[in-house]
């Protein structure tokens, strides 16, 4: 069985995000770089699914340079090897899905594993859009997976509870927290690692579907209001702002 | 509890550090932090306060590969750089010094000797067991009456006929001692001083734990008795070392390792310390913002980097093979000593909190005192390399 993981890179959580001066991007200074998180799921799914009936896992990241800390960190983890197509990885999904999408039709995997979201951007699109593009079935949000001879049993998080999906593969399937634990790369893996190479491809060239316009921090909270006065009073007061400036009722 | 502090995940990196590091060395060192930072911080401060060792973390990281790991692939171990050690010391340092001393008594003090000094049947044993967590090690040097000076011990080993040693002797302040498997015992011989692997349950070998310690309270410390304990040549005696140079020759391992951690524990207490500084409002302002706080801040930050760049340029000269134990002593004094300063001083930043076990600052610093201690005193490595720079031996 070949299963292809689809990881992306993505600002650490503790960054402070800056806009960069085009007003439309994260400016790249100072951001320390890490694996989505639901990314990382889904290659520890792969990565188990190994152990347990064999399989052969490669791993793929669109980005630049910096992405293949990513793949690195995959063949530590595991993967038995790594593709960086070089293209704009932080950008559109459909045009990520796309370059994807071209990459892996004709190459055989049976499954494709990925993150359900992007941590941060989290427009959860790519997966679908992926699966849709190369025509094969899809499950999301996906938080337990059971495979079978050529099918797939998956039970996935919705509005209030849980849905089991069964299809054939090949299919996409994107990871939710809870799907398994991720594990840490041992040392063993990091040096083993070292021998393996990073294959690096253009990206498929692909039409855009949507374009960040602009791009824009919270504004800054304002400072807290202390209410005077006695306790009815200060009932009186909050009652009156409650309707008057933040209009709640 | 873990505190406020569980959430750094970046080491101190002033001077552009990292980037003196190889990309193994970067995901070792990440490898380590990750795993301190999900497994030790939310736990370790209720074992100090029990005076408990996480035993269970024990399995978990010979799975990862963190006892002795830059010994050779054949014996299990990973072949990794001096200063992808280094940085992996640093890193169980952050979350304790009892996790440390653990791994470097491990690698260093056991693995280690057996490793130089051991027969390929003794390194075929146990260094596979080793190297996994499955069997446990400590080293048995320091007497009750001979600390700086252990040339002068007491433990005696004589042989006995049929390829057999009688071993008689107390050792005491012994790191992982009552819940080692083997203990590597130095006792003095008609040949002078050899090194023994003697295995728990050897009829007359005990090893009671020492309580009551202020500090290292994570860490399991043990008297070893032995009483006319029997062991096998072949198995026990380490046939390819004679003289203190042997085990000061494994202090030399754990002292280079020492020098990485204690900057890990100071790492943790200057993060926690400028953090707090930050957010602290006294007098209507951050504390940070008063020139004596940012004169300590400064000074941590300062002496932290400089500890960091000596000891990477210990790593590569040990890589290379060309440094002498002089520097590696140099290196431990320097970093643990300014270590127990940014952890004193981070301490006052704190107030009446740096007192706390909500911070990790108190526990860190009290572990320090004994990494002053151990290893060889601050005291004797100045004298090694008042030695080294005037040809006088100062300390007889
Ligand atoms: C928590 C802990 C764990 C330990 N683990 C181990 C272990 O696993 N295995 C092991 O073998 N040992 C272990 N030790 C022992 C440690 O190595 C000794 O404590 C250390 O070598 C110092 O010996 P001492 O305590 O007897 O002090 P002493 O040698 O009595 O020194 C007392 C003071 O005198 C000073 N001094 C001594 N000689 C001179 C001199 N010539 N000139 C100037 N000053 C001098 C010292 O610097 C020190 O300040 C451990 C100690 C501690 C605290
Ligand atoms: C065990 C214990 C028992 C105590 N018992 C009592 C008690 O019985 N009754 C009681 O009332 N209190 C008690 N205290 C509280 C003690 O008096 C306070 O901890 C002390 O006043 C310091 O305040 P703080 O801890 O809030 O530190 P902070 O005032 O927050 O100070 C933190 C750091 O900032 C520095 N700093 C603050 N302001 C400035 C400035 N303007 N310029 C430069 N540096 C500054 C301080 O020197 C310190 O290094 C006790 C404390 C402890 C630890």
């Amino acid at each position: 069985m070949k299963i292809l993981v689809a990881l992306k890179q993505v600002p650490d959580t503790e960054t402070k995000i800056k806009v960069a001066a085009d007003g439309k991007s994260l400016d790249p200074a100072d951001v320390k770089w890490i694996t989505s998180p639901y990314d990382e799921y889904a290659l520890e799914e792969a990565i188990r699914i190994k152990e347990g009936k064999g399989a052969e896992v490669m791993a793929l990241s669109v980005g630049g340079d910096t992405a293949k800390d990513v793949l690195k960190n995959a063949l530590a983890l595991g993967a038995d090897s790594a593709v960086l197509l070089k293209g704009d990885g932080q950008g559109d999904a459909f045009a990520v899905a796309q370059m994807i999408a071209a990459y892996a039709k004709d190459k055989g995997f049976d499954l494709i594993l990925c993150g359900n979201k992007g941590l941060g951007g989290d427009n959860a699109a790519m997966g679908p859009m992926l699966a849709e593009l190369l025509g094969v079935a899809q499950a999301n949000v996906v938080v337990k997976l059971e495979l079978g001879e050529g099918t797939f049993k998956a039970e996935r998080e919705i509005e209030g509870g849980s849905e089991v999906v069964e299809g054939a593969l090949p299919a996409v399937i994107t990871a939710q927290k809870g799907l398994n634990e991720p594990r840490y790369a041992s040392l063993k893996g990091i040096m083993a690692a070292k021998k393996k190479t990073i294959e690096e491809l253009d990206a498929a060239a692909v039409t855009a579907g949507a374009q960040v316009s602009a791009l824009a921090l919270p504004p800054e909270r304002p400072a807290g209001r202390l209410l005077q006065g006695d306790a009815p009073a200060q009932a009186q007061a909050l009652l009156q702002a409650l309707k008057d400036e933040a209009k709640v009722f | 509890m873990a505190g406020a502090y569980a959430t750094f995940t970046h080491i101190t990196d002033y001077m552009g550090f990292e980037g003196l590091l190889t990309e193994e060395e970067r995901m070792i060192r990440e490898t380590a932090r990750k795993f301190v930072n999900a497994e030790v911080l939310p736990i370790i401060e209720k074992h100090a306060q029990d005076q408990t060792f996480p035993k269970h973390l024990i399995p978990k990281m010979g799975e990862l590969g963190f006892y002795g790991p830059s010994l050779p692939e054949e014996y299990g171990c990973m072949g990794v750089s001096n200063v992808a050690y280094g940085l992996l010391m640093y890193e169980l340092e952050r979350g304790d010094s009892g996790l440390r001393s653990f791994a470097s008594v491990q690698g260093s003090l056991v693995m280690w000797p057996i490793y130089a000094y051991g027969s390929e049947e003794q390194k075929k044993y146990w260094l596979p067991k080793l190297a996994a967590g499955e069997k446990i090690g400590c080293f048995g040097l320091t007497e009750p009456d001979f600390g700086s000076n252990p040339g002068g011990m007491l433990t005696k080993a004589v042989r006995e006929p049929g390829g057999k040693w009688r071993i008689n002797g107390t050792k005491m302040w012994i790191t992982n001692g009552t819940v080692a498997d083997v203990a590597v015992v130095w006792a003095q011989t008609e040949d002078g001083i050899r090194g023994f692997l003697v295995e728990k349950g050897t009829p007359g070998f005990s090893a009671p734990e020492m309580k009551g310690k202020w500090s290292l309270r994570a860490s399991t410390t043990s008297e070893l008795v032995l009483e006319d304990v029997i062991v096998d040549e072949k198995a026990s005696l380490l046939p390819n070392v004679k003289g203190l140079k042997g085990p000061l020759g494994c202090l030399t391992q754990a002292r280079y390792g020492i020098a990485w951690g204690a900057l890990g524990a100071a790492d943790a207490c200057y993060q926690c310390a400028l953090d707090y500084a930050k957010s602290r409002i006294q007098f209507d302002k951050p504390i940070a913002s008063f020139q004596l706080q940012q004169e300590k801040l400064a000074w941590m930050v300062t002496e932290l980097t400089k500890g960091q760049l000596l000891v990477h340029q210990l790593g590569r000269l040990k890589d290379a093979k060309t440094y002498t134990p002089a520097q590696v002593s140099m290196a431990k004094m320097n970093n643990v000593n300014v270590s127990l300063e940014i952890c004193r001083k981070a301490r006052t930043i704190l107030g009446a909190n740096g007192i706390l076990d909500e911070y990790p600052v108190m526990r860190h610093m009290a572990n320090l005192e004994s990494v002053y201690t151990y290893e060889g005193t601050h005291d004797m490595h100045t004298l090694v390399i008042g030695q080294e720079v005037t040809g006088i031996p100062a300390y007889r």
